[in-house]
């Protein structure tokens, strides 16, 4: 039975005699307690309380198709409770789990609401292909795509309803997912219904205040202006202006965001459900940068017919409305003329409503000239507007006459539409149109769409036995059917009045896109459990994709995990020191096959838009006939699965009581036939196609912490510590030149086709590809002197070396929580070591060049210009990859538990955060947590003040 | 429930091209339209977009923009300093085999040789009597010439610019293949064979009647011409009297003719072979064979796009009005002195040499001023009449002149200078027409402060350099005058002010360190 949420129970029908009461409850230790039942009477049992078992090791655990004890596990499988989320102002589920996970570094897009956050398990297992985690949530494997105009697709769903967040990082976990879980894999569970649960209302509200907090530094305007006085021409001297604009003072602000959450649950008769609503509005710290989201879910989990068969309905509903910036105007704040001012009230500038803006003589823009970053913001309405909604019904059935043997269906499905629209007003100086004879012909409008559809049917048959006390197996086999489709159509560019950007009147037709595919797969698994202590989990998992041809679309993904419960034998059974100890082992294979479109095996045809047409002949009238153009695309009918092999060995130990507890896990994971984008030999229809070619290999070290340093009634403190190295080396990229040095990646600015990071055999992806800088006697860098490493006498790209990398060697967390009576501190804390960021502004920028490069403006400098005083652009120096280890205070909450409200079984809980508390580092930029490395234009993240009230009742 | 052959919605499977005439006419749209634009246009300025090319920026894949840069950068005609990957390699001559723009023209010849031979594979005569019938089969047949014309053009690009290269033609599988190597003598009889296959084909049109844009014998007798005039470079072994008689007979046919009326103010007879509107007479009159361009139906950010940007700079107005470019203008490449002095005290009269010299310095101190070095003033975005089509796209509608009379001429007047078999007083004359021309005096009537007396080799470099500069010809030219490496310097050659002799072997470029890593039958260039 179950307590009601004052904790009360009673149980019926117990027979006479003595009976051992087992309480039991996931994070906490299981309890037993002797009691003696006389016929007829009712026992009372004293007050009990259980006490919380950080170590979790009997807790239930959620994996894939099932769920098992802590201590059966075999896999490398990390759950955070709730309780221990990342709290403050979290708006995105991802968020919660940052910094607390080893091995799982989760990096924000950058602080716009709504930004895309990058999640690597174990480093990336793909090269070209899909490296996110698959993220299942309540037992429904959703899209890992994208959804056009939400920038995260998990921004889509509330943090506020999420129960438990676990992840599952080795093979023996993850092969049941097979096709999807190359990276990893995300189980996300949200709250629902307790059976005998009293009706609560829960609330939350948060108010939370952002700002910058730090910017860019770039010259004042005095000194910039001394700078052009003293080295500009005279016409760059004529340009100048009087004012003393800080253009990031006028562009970044204080942002509010708030957020509510309302949720009821209980029981409608027997029925548990809970139902919630979430309201958010969030400010960015780029002036008009905003996001609105509601949310709803509900979920009702009956068991009926005598508890054989459990009913799982799940819904949930988000709308969300974005109004995004161009991140160009964060560069542009940096670059633009601080002696310029926002806004003038002479005449030529009426047309671009009042902005100062660089003009011809003749009022019309200066070609090339950056426009005014302010004007830019609030002269564009991005708006998007997206809806999703993901929702499953899950019967469970325990067959009446085999109650060992179970089945399962679960249909699924999650549907999104996206849409949106950029305008550019009619003043926008970007999209003015000077031989426009109405002005409602400048401007800007373009707008998209997009629907997805995913749908799911999984049904699995399970078996499971007690053979005596401790040992027991259980067997599973299922079949899944799951279809994907993008669709939607294209639109064409018009001007603020509709009209067509190309010939005015002219009729351009377009038509859509269509990306769909279907996976379809059988599994199956055994989970021995002998004596509790000798465990072996097997799992097989068939897949077949559409994205290959006829020949290639199966794919088998086997493993396999052993564990050993050492802490179950004899010689450890009596020893109070140690409470825990458990050996583990893993090997197997998983897929991977998401790569490119979902045709890239067939040979088609596409058409070329209407503006790429070629003329043959002309008519009657003499007017030439344009002939529309059909190219035949490239294509590989020889696709297959890339292969991700994992070897994984796990300690989990717990001594003195489980006080001091934790993890250690050691792994190697190998991908071959590895998707790729590569060069295929000249002469066929595309020189780059995807191929299966290479092997990169993953190897690292996770350990996990967890300390409770003082336990008490009044004051408990408790401890979590993480950490992760993971090197990441290509291996193999298919037949190699001597003097090809690799795939080059990343573009900059500051030329076409310039790029930062390579791919080469015998390195990690994405090292840096840049010249050696060579420094002066003062130490500071001259000026397009690099060492000539081949010695050749000539210093050109054969110079180029591999420096250092963008992803991190080793990632640490630490969580620590205070609670003394009713007031409790949190802090997380984060730190990477070993990534390296380039720092693209300073190398597109700070040069003197950049000043005074046109004869019709100027552009500031950022302080980095002091260091070097380059003239020119060198922006392939190795002077600019930065060392971009740090560590940052991630987040510190203090809470109040004021307790009870009106009445009994209420609660109110108060709360105060302050996040991104601080950043250690030496990068040079603002920021050096950058996924991709280059440093350029990046949207900053705040420093955020929150007040939190929760109150239930 | 258990279908995985799931099928395109808005893409077409082969089967369902090939049913008609008008889906090979769209498919040889592209083999055409291969020379003009990088891909399917679909961003939002409609000339980018799904690029045909990996491995270098879309606009900068187009094939007129690299083989202009490759054959013209590379040379006294012109500077370009843009910071861009691989820019500067051109004039500085020490690019290597990981030059990506090096790299993208040879994918991008390459590419236009797969869509040819895919065309060409189409439409094997079995193919066409079971897809069509009556006049459509002929239709085709014309096109699959043209088709096997534009791989040959191709394949001579490869032969100049790589000597040897890939060898790859419709009979080979169409999905994963690896080339075998042909040498530049195999690609030389290789060539050869099919232009002169052309010259002889009846399913090849005959000059002057195919549809405007599309090509026909005379243009395989002009590239053969051009073929045998380097044939020394090329094989070892001089055709000087092939190519002069494959010259005269494209400069026999009746109906070409040098564009010789002005266009009032706008431009001189010579000025406008290269305006917006030079697909109408007199300029298609001499073209014999036009790259397209148009700035609403036919875009890309290469071709003559480039070619009237790259040379206008963006911050003057009255420059970017000359060349039609209201709101364009890249500030990109400059004319060496070399070029401007070329015209000498003629410059003035010389109606050919016309550059921007306002507010810009002859000599060329700092290569990354855009102010340094004349401008060219060549390709201009402008009707006869005046008017500018640029907008606010920028795009270019001027036809770039793969082909057209004068250099047929010039060719034969130096086969025949050199040796070939000919007629020397009439190869003066043809010299002297294209001089009279330039100089705005009537053509045909002999005019001795105009006329060169008498052909000579070197005269004849001159008046290439004169009449065909900046149009892609110029550094064939001087590996033929072996003046490429040494003996001639110019400003900035090899990477220094005054200029310098570099190595003998980059008379070639190197073929592409990517190629060679994924396809073992290839042999890189000496000294790469």
């Amino acid at each position: 039975g179950s307590t009601n949420s004052d904790g009360t129970f009673s149980i019926q029908n117990v027979p006479s005699g003595s009976h051992t009461l087992v309480m039991s409850f996931v994070g906490y230790t299981t309890k037993r307690l002797p009691i003696n039942v006389t016929a007829g009477q009712n026992t009372a049992v004293a007050g009990l309380s259980m006490s919380e078992n950080t170590t979790l090791l009997n807790e239930a655990v959620v994996v894939g198709y099932g769920v098992q004890r802590r201590q059966d596990v075999t896999g490398s499988i990390a759950t955070v409770q709730a309780k221990d989320f990342v709290p403050g102002q979290v708006t995105n589920p991802e968020q919660l789990v940052q910094g607390k996970i080893a091995g799982v570094n989760i990096t924000t897009g950058g602080g716009a609401p709504g930004a895309a956050t990058t999640i690597r398990i174990r480093g990336g297992s793909s090269l070209n292909a899909n490296n996110d985690p698959l993220f299942v949530v309540d037992g429904v494997p959703v899209d890992k795509g994208g959804i056009s105009g939400a920038s995260n697709p998990l921004s889509l769903i509330n943090p506020n309803d999420i129960e438990s967040v676990t992840v599952l990082k080795d093979a023996s976990a993850l092969a049941i997912y097979g096709n999807r879980a190359s990276n990893g894999v995300v189980l996300i569970t949200t709250k629902r219904g307790v059976q005998g649960e009293k009706f609560t209302v829960n609330f939350s509200s948060q108010t939370s205040v952002s700002r910058p907090f730090r910017t860019y530094e770039v010259l004042g305007a005095d000194e910039f202006r001394s700078l052009i006085q003293a080295n500009g021409s005279a016409s760059q001297v004529a340009t100048l202006g009087t004012a003393n604009t800080d253009w990031q003072d006028e562009i970044f602000r204080t942002a509010t965001t708030l957020d509510n959450n309302i949720s009821l649950s209980g029981n409608l008769g027997k029925v548990p459900f809970r139902v919630s609503y979430g309201n958010l509005y969030q400010e960015g710290i780029v002036i008009t940068n905003k996001l609105k989201r509601n949310t709803g879910a509900i979920s009702l989990s009956p068991v009926v017919l005598d508890g054989h068969l459990r009913i799982d309905v799940n819904a949930k509903g988000t709308q969300l409305e974005n109004r995004f910036i161009d991140n160009g105007a964060i560069g542009g704040a940096l670059f633009y003329d601080p002696t310029q001012p926002v806004r003038s009230a002479e005449s030529q500038f009426t047309p671009f409503g009042g902005y100062y803006q660089y003009l011809t003589p003749t009022g019309v823009p200066l070609t090339l000239a950056p426009g005014n970053p302010v004007a830019a913001l609030r002269n564009t309405n991005n708006i998007s507007d997206v809806q999703r909604f993901i929702g499953n019904v899950q019967l469970d059935y325990k067959f009446h006459f085999l109650p060992e043997l179970r089945a399962n269906l679960n249909l699924a499905t999650d549907l999104s539409r996206g849409s949106g629209s950029s305008t550019s007003s009619v003043t926008d100086f970007g999209n003015f149109n000077s031989t426009a004879t109405n002005v409602n012909q400048n401007g800007r409008y373009s707008q998209y769409k997009q629907d997805k559809d995913m749908r799911l049917l999984e049904f699995y048959l399970a078996y499971n036995k007690q053979l005596g006390e401790n040992t027991k197996f259980d067997v599973q086999a299922g079949y899944s059917y799951q279809d994907f489709e993008t669709q939607g159509p294209l639109y064409l560019p018009y001007r603020f009045d509709r009209t067509t950007l190309f010939t005015l009147g002219q009729t351009q037709t377009v038509t859509g896109y269509y990306d769909p595919f279907r996976l379809i797969s059988y599994f199956g698994r055994a989970n021995f459990t002998v004596k509790d202590r000798y465990l072996l989990t097997a799992t097989l998992r068939n897949d077949n994709t559409s994205r290959f041809g006829e020949d290639n679309r199966s794919g088998y993904f086997p493993a396999i995990g052993l564990g050993w419960r050492l802490k179950g034998e004899e010689f450890l059974a009596n020893n109070t020191t140690i409470t825990e100890l458990k050996l583990r082992a893993g090997y197997g294979t998983t897929g991977q096959q998401e790569i490119g479109g979902p045709f890239d095996y067939l040979p088609r045809y596409v058409t070329g838009r209407s503006t790429v047409q070629y003329q043959f002949g002309v008519d009657a009238n003499g007017n030439p006939i344009f002939v529309t153009a059909l190219r035949p695309s490239g294509y590989n009918n020889d696709l297959k699965w890339e292969t991700t092999t994992t070897y994984n060995v796990g300690l989990d130990w717990g001594i003195f009581d489980n006080r001091l507890s934790g993890t250690v896990d050691v792994y190697q994971r190998e991908s071959n036939d590895l998707l790729a984008n590569v060069f295929v030999p000249a002469g066929g229809l595309a020189n780059q196609l995807n191929r299966n070619i290479g092997s990169l290999r993953n190897r690292g070290v996770e350990v996990a912490l967890n300390a409770s340093p003082v336990r008490s009634d009044d004051f408990t403190w408790d401890l979590n510590f993480n950490v992760a190295y993971n090197k990441t080396k290509i291996t193999d990229l298919g037949p190699q030149q001597e003097n090809f040095p690799g795939y080059l990646v990343e573009g900059i600015p500051g030329g076409t086709g310039t790029t930062v990071q390579i791919n080469s055999v015998g390195f990690p992806n994405n090292a840096y590809y840049v010249y050696q800088q060579v420094y002066g006697e003062n130490g500071r860098p001259l000026e397009g002197i690099y060492v000539d490493r081949n010695g050749d006498g000539t210093v050109n790209e054969q110079d180029l070396y591999r420096y250092k990398q963008r992803a991190p060697l080793a990632t640490f967390g630490l969580s620590t929580n205070f609670a003394y009576k009713k007031f409790s501190l949190n802090a997380v804390l984060r730190a990477n070591t070993g990534n390296y960021v380039y720092n693209s502004l300073a190398g597109n920028l700070a040069n003197f060049a950049n000043a005074n490069t046109s004869t019709g403006f100027v552009g500031n400098l950022p302080v980095g210009i002091r260091d070097t005083g380059f003239r020119t652009q060198q922006v392939l120096s190795d002077y600019y990859v930065e060392n971009g280890s740090f560590i940052r205070g991630e987040n510190i909450t203090l809470g109040y538990n004021v307790g009870k409200i009106f009445r009994e079984g209420s609660n109110l809980r108060l709360t105060a955060a302050v996040q991104n508390v601080f950043l250690i580092t030496k990068y040079k930029g603002l920021d050096p947590e950058i996924f991709n490395g280059v440093d350029n234009n990046f949207y900053p993240r705040s420093r955020t003040f929150t007040f939190g009230v929760n109150a239930s009742f | 429930c258990n279908d995985l052959d799931l099928e395109p919605k808005y893409e077409t499977t082969p089967d369902r091209v090939y049913v008609d005439l008008n889906g090979y006419r769209s498919v040889l749209a592209k083999v055409y339209g291969g020379f003009a634009v990088t891909g399917l246009g679909s961003d939002d300025n409609g000339a980018s977009g799904g690029g045909d090319v990996g491995g270098i920026d879309e606009g900068t894949s187009d094939y007129i923009r690299q083989l202009w840069s490759a054959q013209t950068l590379s040379t006294d005609e012109a500077i370009l300093a843009w910071g861009d990957a691989g820019v500067r390699d051109w004039h500085n001559m020490n690019w290597t085999a990981s030059n990506p723009l090096i790299r993208g023209l040879y994918y991008r010849i390459y590419y236009e040789i797969a869509v040819a031979n895919e065309f060409i594979r189409e439409s094997s005569d079995d193919k066409l009597n079971s897809r069509l019938s009556g006049n459509d089969i002929a239709t085709v047949k014309r096109y699959r010439a043209e088709a096997r014309f534009l791989r040959a053009v191709a394949y001579m690009h490869v032969l100049d610019l790589y000597g040897g290269g890939p060898f790859v033609v419709e009979t080979d599988p169409a999905g994963a293949f690896t080339p075998p190597y042909r040498n530049r003598q195999q690609l030389f009889e290789y060539v050869e064979s099919e232009l002169l296959a052309l010259s002889n084909d009846a399913d090849f049109a005959e000059p002057k009647t195919n549809e405007y844009g599309r090509v026909d014998k005379a243009a395989a007798w002009s590239m053969l011409s051009r073929l045998y005039l380097n044939a020394g470079v090329y094989t070892g072994t001089p055709r000087f009297n092939d190519a002069a008689t494959f010259a005269k007979r494209v400069i026999d046919v009746p109906g070409f003719a040098l564009s010789s009326a002005p266009a009032g103010r706008v431009a001189s007879a010579y000025g406008r072979l290269f305006l917006a509107d030079n697909n109408t007479s007199p300029a298609r009159d001499e073209i014999i064979w036009p790259v397209t361009f148009d700035a609403n139906n036919t875009r890309s950010f290469g071709g003559t796009t480039f070619l009237v940007n790259g040379s206008t700079s963006p911050s003057n107005a009255s420059w970017k009005a000359k060349n039609g470019m209201p709101q364009g203008g890249w500030g990109g490449m400059r004319a060496t002195k070399n070029l401007v002095n070329l015209f000498g005290a003629d410059t003035a009269r010389d109606t050919r040499g016309r550059f921007w010299t306002q507010g810009q310095s002859l000599e060329i101190n700092d290569i990354g001023n855009f102010n340094e070095g004349f401008g060219v003033v060549k390709f201009r975005n402008v009707t006869s009449t005046g008017t500018a089509l640029g907008g606010s796209q920028s795009q270019s509608s001027v036809d770039f002149p793969m082909i057209r009379l004068a250099e047929v001429m010039l060719n034969y007047a130096e086969a025949v200078s050199r040796g070939g078999s000919g007629d020397a007083t009439l190869a003066l004359s043809y010299v002297n027409r294209i001089r009279r021309r330039a100089y705005g005096v009537p053509l045909t009537t002999p005019n001795p402060t105009v006329d060169l007396a008498a052909l000579s080799t070197d005269a004849l470099l001159n008046e290439r350099g004169r009449e065909l500069f900046w149009e892609g010809f110029r550094r064939t030219d001087l590996i033929r005058y072996n003046r490429f490496v040494d003996a001639y310097l110019w400003p900035w050659k090899g990477g220094v002010a005054a200029g310098r002799n570099v190595e003998a072997f980059r008379t070639l470029y190197p073929l592409p360190a990517s190629d060679l890593t994924v396809n073992p039958n290839l042999k890189q260039n000496p000294g790469y």
